[in-house]
């Protein structure tokens, strides 16, 4: 992505027409901002056109300019994943996902699974099962469990401890969240 | 006018009798002749829409129109005076409405906020953050126990760092020990561990007037931190509303409000928009609280027949710039005597807090080894030993439990035999908690159209209370829990506990049940009336008023309520508690069993069995989940968690989540938590709490298990892989 002006000086064999004192300014297109960019975004099944600064990421946008405080800002560095959303399909870390990187792509959040206030037969299960208990970290594992189950209808319990792994519960409701995917996957059947 | 009743008190097998005085107009305690219609059975969540969604909203969702975005600035520095803040630069940067100055003198530890900035955008407060200058003069600092000890040490606030010494005995300890078949005498140490509840610390304010002050704080107190901040602002108490209708987690640290809330409630005023103020991880990790560390050395015999004799205790522990590192021991077992001496010891780094049964896992993890290790000493069965020592009726019917449900007339035996690379073992270990309860006030209210309210001002913090209330009420008003609407976590409504001690579901319970039997009362009475019917003949069951003699047969709830005279019946009730129960506080036990690869160290939980009780059961699923959650914390403990200082710079180096360990899906153990049903009648709902309890016996029962398996003691927490080999290659 770019290069520092020292590079780009090398490349061109010698002094620019336009060197100034401040800071180095790659020379691409791929390079934003500091200023906001417009960028469009499918979320949740809706294109939404928004203007954003590039370093704040997909989950700040979520959750301060869109009021879509299902994804959680728990560690803010990929570790816990609270902040789990779907980018085209695939779960994320939204914490690690700048929102510009997010442009001409889907998004969908725990807030768009179930339409009218509905829930899925995977959150009925989690209810059921009592998957939660603060619930701070339930809409990342729902997500983590919701992409599994579209991806592998009939997961074995290790496969969806696995599709968990990259997320923290400190209450200590895994064995329920494992319990409401088998059951959400039975449903399916 | 009260009237005197007998009570079935206990559990079967195991029955008493106790006389209450009853007044007119409370329910008589639930007892063990008692039929229940949906206490004790599974009731889900009744917010668990909300959060599978993300509907719920926690203090750290809350956004409002024209809301500023406040961040924090930690000390860079562990021991510091503050020569000067400059925070010029930092008011004129881009969308900056105020800076609040926390700390202006001296600085205690590395992290200690020192000043807030509240800004248009999280990213302006971000960078504005960064333009605050900070004149440190950094002092000498200690972060370690040995060197905070010193004579000569650096005093972390005032006076010597070594405080709140304490030396207690009781019995000729010495005498006792000296005529012991068996003495075993051994160190055991445990770490800090930091709370790391998911949603951090934080508040928004918000004035809607010049003293009216409306907030939400992810809070385990709501009328603590409106105390506090009535307080702090100089405005009277029914001024300030406190909401937190879901809260994050807190185990402990989160009680009262924090100076950097206090911060945000006067950067609102200033600048008259809302302010949301959350700790950032880091923060949290190094400023919100911690668990004192220890280091207890214990000395303690027995009898050959396997009766203890008498232990002699000395601890201490790391407490940061506050708090005490007490260990609960001795307790659950009968020791004749003991001699005990603790001292707290601080340093740089941030207060210590309650955290999850204080002072209890990090005792018992000794206290269990060295019962374990005196069984193994004059040759008798660990369980057969504690059952010789203790008399609490309770744990010993856990025990039978338990140790049938894990197996453990199978476990290796002697500990460590066999040379294979992994070995498995079974341990156990044992809890003792209060959780009585304190006075609460609960609100019922009954609509014409059937509707049903239950109010208290308390918070849920994960534990299950708004479902438990909703349970208790339905119970007595004869209805399914799907009716009842509890509603918590808002100041208006009457006054709960905070979820502290494992308090709240003893408080606030029997308000509601006393609540719903008054309103029931009165419900009948206004039937009665309208019917022509004496109120005595009216009933509530199966959802529906049954009236004695009706010919019409009984009515729907719904059309029983359209009788009532006015919209609406509201009855309130203050807690009411009775001297003559089955017996104070909780036990408990857990079996673990272990897996332990002998040639890297990795010790792997497969199972853990916890036989809890709690009074009455109210809702079979959230006590399942405590129990589970419970355990779960306890191998966090064991085997991942530790807050880790640096000595040369003071700094805490994994204030995350990725290098401070929580154990994930990949690390669960099959966990069987079995409730264990009390009858006990301190309170009208015979409940006692369960918050705390399950989280004591799992760190030493993992270390009794890793003893089992290898014939190797682990005395230090956590037992990590370089832990475990070290003990493993040691002496014996």
């Amino acid at each position: 992505m770019g290069g520092t002006v020292a590079a780009g000086a090398a490349l061109s064999g010698g002094a620019r027409a336009d060197e100034g004192d401040g800071p180095p300014v790659a020379e691409s297109d791929r390079v934003l901002g500091p200023e906001a960019v417009r960028i469009t975004i499918a979320l949740n099944g809706e294109n939404r056109t928004l203007d954003v600064e590039p370093r704040v990421t997909l989950l700040d946008l979520l959750r301060s300019s869109l009021d879509l405080t299902g994804a959680k800002k728990i560690c803010d560095r990929g570790a816990c994943g609270g902040c789990t959303v779907l980018l085209d399909g695939e779960p994320v870390n939204s914490c690690l996902v700048l929102a510009i990187d997010a442009d001409g792509r889907e998004v969908r959040t725990v807030e768009g699974l179930a339409a009218d206030g509905a829930l899925t037969p995977l959150q009925e299960e989690f209810v059921r099962h009592d998957a939660l208990q603060c619930g701070f970290c339930t809409p990342g594992f729902v997500m983590s469990c919701h992409a599994l189950l579209s991806r592998n209808p009939d997961p074995t319990e290790a496969e969806v401890r696995a599709a968990c792994a990259g997320n923290i519960c400190r209450c200590g409701a895994y064995s329920g969240v494992l319990a409401a995917a088998m059951a959400a996957a039975k449903r399916r059947r | 006018m009260g009237r005197d009743v007998e009570l079935r008190l206990g559990f079967p097998g195991h029955e008493v009798l106790r006389r209450a005085e009853i007044e007119d107009g409370d329910p008589v305690p639930w007892d063990l002749s008692s039929r229940h219609a949906v206490l004790g059975t599974r009731v889900p969540r009744q917010e668990g829409a909300d959060k599978v969604t993300g509907r719920a909203k926690f203090t750290f969702d809350v956004n409002l129109p024209g809301m500023l975005h406040g961040r924090l600035l930690g000390s860079a520095h562990p021991a510091a005076r503050i020569a000067g803040i400059d925070t010029s630069a930092a008011e004129r940067a881009p969308g900056v409405r105020a800076v609040e100055i926390l700390e202006d003198s001296e600085v205690h530890f590395a992290g200690q906020p020192v000043a807030a900035v509240a800004a248009d955008t999280e990213e302006q407060a971000e960078d504005a953050i960064r333009l605050i200058v900070v004149e440190y003069r950094p002092r000498p600092f200690v972060v370690t126990l040995e060197d905070a000890s010193k004579a000569d040490a650096p005093p972390v606030t005032r006076g010597s760092n070594v405080r709140d010494e304490r030396d207690q005995e009781r019995g000729d300890v010495d005498a006792l020990l000296a005529s012991s078949d068996a003495v075993v005498e051994a160190t055991y140490e445990t770490q800090v561990q930091t709370h790391v509840p998911l949603e951090p610390h934080g508040i928004v304010a918000r004035w809607d007037t010049a003293d009216h002050l409306t907030v939400w704080c992810s809070t385990q107190g709501t009328f603590l931190v409106r105390d506090n901040l009535a307080r702090a602002l100089g405005i009277r108490h029914e001024n300030v509303r406190v909401i937190a209708e879901h809260v994050g987690g807190g185990f402990g640290s989160k009680f009262g409000a924090k100076p950097f809330e206090v911060a945000a409630c006067r950067m609102a005023q200033r600048t008259g928009r809302p302010v949301k103020l959350m700790a950032d991880r880091k923060t949290e990790h190094v400023a919100m609280g911690n668990r004192p560390s220890s280091v207890q050395h214990m000395k303690a015999g027995a009898m050959k027949d396997g009766r203890l004799t008498a232990v002699i205790l000395r601890t201490s522990g790391v407490v940061g710039i506050a708090g005490n590192a007490r260990c609960a021991n001795p307790i659950i077992y009968d020791f004749q005597a003991f001699r005990k001496s603790e001292s707290s010891v601080q340093i740089h780094a941030g207060p210590s807090a309650a955290q999850r049964a204080p002072g209890h896992p990090q005792g018992v993890f000794a206290l269990d080894q060295m019962v374990d290790e005196l069984a193994c000493a004059i040759e008798m069965d660990p369980l057969e030993f504690r059952k010789r020592n203790d008399r609490d009726p309770v744990r010993l019917a856990e025990y039978e439990i338990g140790a049938k449900e894990i197996g453990w007339g199978g476990r290796r035996k002697p500990a460590g035999a066999g040379s294979e690379r992994v070995k498995t073992g079974i341990g156990m270990a044992s809890a003792q908690w209060g959780g009585m309860g304190r006075v609460a006030e609960a609100m019922v209210v009954v609509h014409k159209d059937g509707g049903i309210e239950v109010f208290n001002g308390a918070q849920d913090i994960g534990t299950g209370t708004r479902s438990a209330m909703a349970v208790v009420a339905a119970e007595e008003l004869g209805l399914p829990p799907e009716r009842v609407l509890a509603r918590i976590g808002i100041t208006d409504w009457p006054d709960g506990p905070p979820s502290g001690g494992s308090n709240t579901a003893a408080s606030v319970l029997p308000a509601v049940r006393e609540a719903a039997f008054r309103a029931r009362r009165e419900l009948a009475g206004e039937i009665a009336r309208e019917l022509g019917v004496p109120e005595g003949d009216v009933g509530f069951e199966g959802g529906k008023v049954a009236i004695q003699n009706w010919a019409k047969g009984p009515i729907e709830w719904a059309d029983a309520c359209r009788l009532m005279s006015g919209e609406r019946i509201t009855a309130t009730a203050r807690r009411r508690d009775y001297d003559a129960g089955f017996k104070q506080g909780v036990a408990g036990c857990q079996f673990a069993e272990v897996e332990v690869d002998t040639w890297t160290g990795v010790v792997r939980v497969r199972k853990v069995v916890a036989v809890q009780d709690c009074g009455h059961v109210v809702n079979r699923a959230t006590v399942e989940s405590q129990i589970q959650g419970g355990v779960i914390q306890g191998i966090a403990f064991a085997l991942f968690e530790d807050r880790i200082l640096d000595r040369s710079t003071g700094h805490q180096l994994n204030p995350n989540m990725e290098t401070y360990k929580l154990p994930g899906t990949l690390d669960l153990p099959e966990i069987v938590a079995i409730p264990f049903d009390v009858a006990n009648g301190y309170n009208s709902a015979s409940v006692v709490g369960l918050g705390e309890p399950p989280v004591i016996p799992t760190p030493a029962a993992i270390a009794n298990a890793v003893f089992n398996a290898t014939g190797k003691r682990v005395r230090r927490l956590p037992m990590t892989p370089d832990t475990v080999l070290a003990a493993l290659e040691g002496e014996r």
